[in-house]
């Protein structure tokens, strides 16, 4: 069963070839034997995934389940979920029990979703390849010694090692996509206000976006659905209809216009990781689409103003984790000083603690206007490149990452190398764009992922640009041994 | 040397929305600690803030009341510093771009002269929740039902000075917000507050001298003993060969003095940048005209409308208007008596303003409604009872004792006109004062009083004075 896709399983428990209760229990023993080897869960929800099944079961019996009803999927750790510890991979809320449901997990929950468990994830959301976690580092089910990437790397592993159906990710500089990438999955950070973020912990609210993380464009657009939508509890959400995402992933892409950004292309990306890519669009040449070459002048800015903007929101986002309230607290504190002081410094981790260093910096009276002014400026710059290629492009591609997966450790002690794993997915965080990864070939044994990335609001058109390509590849069905 | 004073004010108004200005958890005062505060307010991870559309209208219309710009596009700003009490470590504000800009304020000194006060700016911020040092032995408790009350900070120019001053432009400001219906004005509970900006500088200097800031005065006889206070320790400090620092200092009213509570070596830096999960405010046309269309009459406008249809002098018009609650009062007054302006003015403004005074009782509270004033004001006009009679009736309202038809039928208090009676007092009273009599006639015009004053007596009051008066002279 867990070779299928989430497409096909939904038809499985419609046909009644197995219950979402056998489907469940059959995930549930794959990750009790095979979660060890790669870490990519924090926590497992087993009984209560088991009473979600049954209720789902219902469900098809009443011939009342949407597609995604009984569904076996996880959550990445930092969505809220009622009842259940929410960590965010810190040590700072190990202790932290979500009171509360995120918008994205109620959703999926009416949706009738079966929730596996939480998955593990860079320390708030903050790394390229999930080793910043309190809980240890994700390995890569393609290459256990490699890293999944991050932050999302629990969710881009626990898809591509078959241990959920499917799970969720969120995207601040990349997190979706660059393990997607270095997983082997497909995985879609949608349009900057798409999504809900309620009860998503936040890393840097003006970029953060939450997104499905699967097998196949197809699965992405079924979970879609479910997330994408107005929120009354998000004023960053967009009051829009969401459209039916599976409706239009059969449209031919004769005609498509590809942009190329040279920028992409350039002094850094591993040749390797070039050929893929670039075979992948010679198979959309075949697919009827046209290549463009075109240019996004400012590229070279999305890294530094990434760094500037994500760690000044972060610094004052993180400010709620006192000690105070909920989350770690340190023992026996003297003072209110004191108490702030040893919380915040034990609870938090070293990469966290670098960002907020460098967010409180960067927002401090003499050095707003010559950082945090002149990032915002420098922002613009970059969506109005975007602005400009889409007035001749449909859609732009390229590689989601310089390289393949890296070795674990290789990267940890020298951050600004790890930041650049992300110098392909920042710019369409930074203008609020959608973006996607999707399987495109291997290096050796390490996969390569293709960067789609779309026009705003465009992820219908980004989803069916994907499942064509995947209805010529078999890259995204393939699993990594030990996992088959 | 002569000293010249100045001071600003930035006064915070609690806006009297339903909830909160971020969270829908609500804002009644004095509920069980902790009780009003949901997640949002709380701070919970992943938790976000969604705008309160009252109190924007709150805002705008405290702006187009006072005639000050309205931000058509603001931009709420977080911030950063850390405080118990502070559940997200920031503070949701306005810094660069306020909902409401620039205006100006009249303010009527005592001397009657009028000084205009400039309005820098107000914007709209979350307040923060309360520490609560008592009753925890060394511990703190923190009660986050304040958390997220909406405030309207009100910015003032340093325009004031002299305490009388400040304290004018704060009771017009608080008249104004109760007017306008946007603040309780509840001073006590700490819905309306302000911090004072002050600092001394020689006569005829331009510039400014450097300035204290006295935080969270919370009534009129604090703000000026506050400042009195610390404008006395500025020149005191100068004139001993010191400097005045600049910091922030609290007042003790027990002590009666300011103290301080941080230099501005070790203030803040609060790192406000625009909080990426509130979108710009967006004022369009249409919302200011809708927010105009609901001004009610201000306080300058209905003190002349009261001058001009009620005949009333300033001072009365001015006492009248003093509050929307009182002039509406009033005017039920008029209208229930029949058009009694003037005898109306005359009981609020002593008999009523009086009584509530001496008990210490708010309007809200007064044993005597609108309607029974005016009822007893109709019977005076149809001579049923004297105005001297009316004390009486008034005080037996006052102390419950049911209408004035009621007690005057109770007290036999109806005033007699039945001629036959009155002559028959008169006639007694002049058999019994042969000597005041003869004086009268010899020219002491003053008995006149003395014998009315003596019939009124003998009367119980009850007899009418213009008919006593008149039979009176007659008979004489």
């Amino acid at each position: 069963m867990h070779t299928k896709t989430v497409a096909q399983l939904a038809q499985g428990l419609q046909q009644g070839e197995f219950s979402s209760v056998e489907l469940t229990t059959a995930y549930l023993e794959r990750i009790e034997k095979l979660d060890g080897q790669v870490n990519a869960y924090v926590t497992v929800t087993a009984e209560q995934a088991l009473v979600a099944a049954r209720a789902a079961d219902a469900r098809i019996k009443a011939g009342t389940a949407g597609p995604l009803t009984g569904i076996p999927i996880a959550h990445k750790d930092i969505f809220c979920t009622d009842g259940v510890r929410t960590s965010c991979g810190s040590k700072m809320l190990d202790n932290f029990v979500a009171p509360y449901d995120a918008t994205v997990v109620s959703r999926f929950k009416e949706a009738g979703v079966v929730m596996l468990g939480k998955t593990n994830m860079d320390e708030f959301a903050m790394g390229s390849s999930n080793e910043t976690s309190y809980y240890g580092p994700v390995r890569n089910p393609w290459d256990l010694n490699a890293v999944p990437g991050g932050s999302s790397g629990g969710s881009a592993a626990v898809v591509a090692a078959r241990l959920a159906a499917a799970s969720t990710g969120t995207d601040t500089g990349g997190s979706i996509r660059q393990p997607a990438a270095l997983c082997g999955i497909t995985g879609l950070k949608p349009t900057y206000g798409l999504v809900s973020r309620y009860g998503m912990i936040a890393f840097a609210s003006s970029l953060d976006q939450a997104g499905p993380m699967a097998q196949s464009a197809e699965d992405c657009a079924i979970m879609l659905g479910a997330m994408a939508g107005f929120d009354k509890r998000d004023s960053t959400s967009l009051e829009r209809s969401v459209p039916d995402y599976r409706a239009g992933l059969n449209n031919p892409l004769a005609g498509l216009k590809i942009g190329l950004p040279k920028e992409y292309f350039g002094e850094g990306l591993d040749a390797g990781v070039a050929r893929v890519v670039e075979a992948a669009i010679a198979e959309y040449k075949k697919l009827g689409a046209e290549v463009i070459e075109i240019s996004l002048p400012n590229t070279h800015l999305a890294v530094p103003v990434y760094y500037v903007v994500a760690p000044a929101e972060c610094s004052s986002n993180l400010s709620r984790f006192d000690g105070v309230r909920f989350g770690y607290r340190c023992e026996d504190p003297k003072d209110l000083m004191d108490l702030y002081k040893r919380s915040r410094g034990e609870g938090f981790g070293p990469e966290v603690k670098r960002r907020i260093m460098i967010g409180t910096y960067v927002l401090s009276a003499g050095y707003y206007d010559a950082y945090y002014l002149k990032a915002q400026k420098a922002r613009q710059l970059i969506s109005n490149d975007f602005k400009s290629a889409f007035e001749q492009v449909d859609v732009i591609m390229g590689p989601t990452a310089p390289t393949v997966a890296f070795n674990l450790g290789e990267k940890s002690s020298d951050p600004v190398t790890m930041y650049l794993s992300d110098i392909y997915t920042i710019a369409a965080n930074l203008a609020g764009l959608p973006g996607m990864s999707i399987p495109a070939g291997f290096v050796g044994n390490r996969p390569v992922g293709l960067q789609l990335i779309g026009n705003y609001f465009d992820e219908a058109r980004l989803l069916n640009v994907a499942h064509q390509y995947q209805q010529v590849s078999d890259w995204h069905s393939r699993l990594p041994d030990g996992f088959k | 040397m002569q000293w010249e004073v100045v001071i600003g004010l930035e006064i915070h108004a609690q806006l009297a929305t339903q909830s909160k200005i971020f969270s829908g958890a609500a804002i009644a005062y004095g509920a069980e600690p902790n009780t009003q505060a949901c997640a949002v307010d709380l701070g919970l991870p992943g938790v976000l803030p969604v705008l309160n559309a009252e109190a924007v209208r709150m805002a705008v219309k405290f702006g187009l009341a006072t005639g000050c710009e309205i931000g058509q596009r603001s931009i709420f700003a977080r911030k950063n510093y850390f405080y118990p009490d502070l559940p997200k470590g920031y503070q949701i504000s306005q810094h660069d771009l306020p909902i409401v800009g620039r205006g100006a304020l009249e303010i009527e000194l005592e001397d009657g002269s009028i000084k205009i006060v400039g309005i820098t700016r107000a914007h709209l911020e979350e307040d923060a929740g309360k520490s609560l040092h008592e009753d925890f032995a060394g511990l703190t408790g923190i009660d986050l039902n304040r958390a997220g009350t909406p405030l309207l900070e009100i910015v003032s120019e340093p325009d004031m000075r002299s305490a009388k001053e400040a304290v004018a432009y704060m009771r017009k400001i608080h008249a104004l917000v109760q007017y306008l219906e946007i603040c309780d004005g509840n001073m006590q509970e700490g819905s309306f507050r302000c911090d004072a900006n002050v600092s001394v500088r020689p006569k005829g200097q331009h510039a400014f001298g450097t300035r204290a800031e006295i935080k969270n005065l919370n009534s009129f006889r604090y703000i000026e003993r506050a400042i009195n206070f610390e404008v006395e320790r500025q020149i005191d400090v100068i004139e001993g060969g010191g400097t005045i620092v600049q910091e922030t200092r609290l007042y003790d009213p027990d002590k009666h003095e300011t103290r301080s509570m941080r230099s501005k070596e070790e203030a803040f830096d609060y790192r406000y940048f625009p909080d990426p999960d509130l979108l710009p405010v967006v004022i369009e046309d249409s919302f200011i005209e809708a927010v105009r269309a609901t001004l009610p009459e201000l306080p300058a406008a209905k003190k002349q409308r009261f001058e001009q249809d009620y005949g009333l002098k300033g001072d009365e018009a001015a006492i009248l208007t003093g509050s929307r609650e009182l002039a509406s009062y009033f005017e039920t007054v008029v209208q229930a008596s029949g058009g009694e302006a003037k005898l109306a003015a005359n009981w609020v403004t002593s008999e009523l303003l009086g009584a509530l005074n001496r008990d210490g009782k708010e309007l809200g509270d007064s044993p005597v409604s609108a309607e029974m004033l005016a009822l007893m004001i109709k019977r005076i006009v149809d001579n049923t009872i004297s105005g001297k009679i009316a004390k009486q009736v008034f005080a037996a309202m006052w102390a419950g004792e049911g209408d004035a038809d009621t007690i005057i039928a109770a007290k036999g208090l109806k005033q007699v006109t039945d001629t036959g009676f009155i002559e028959k007092i008169i006639d007694e009273v002049l058999a019994n004062s042969p000597t005041q009599v003869a004086d009268y006639k010899a020219g002491k015009e003053k008995m006149l009083g003395y014998l009315v004053g003596q019939i009124m007596k003998a009367s119980q009051g009850k007899a009418n004075p213009a008919q006593v008066n008149q039979l009176l002279k007659q008979k004489l």
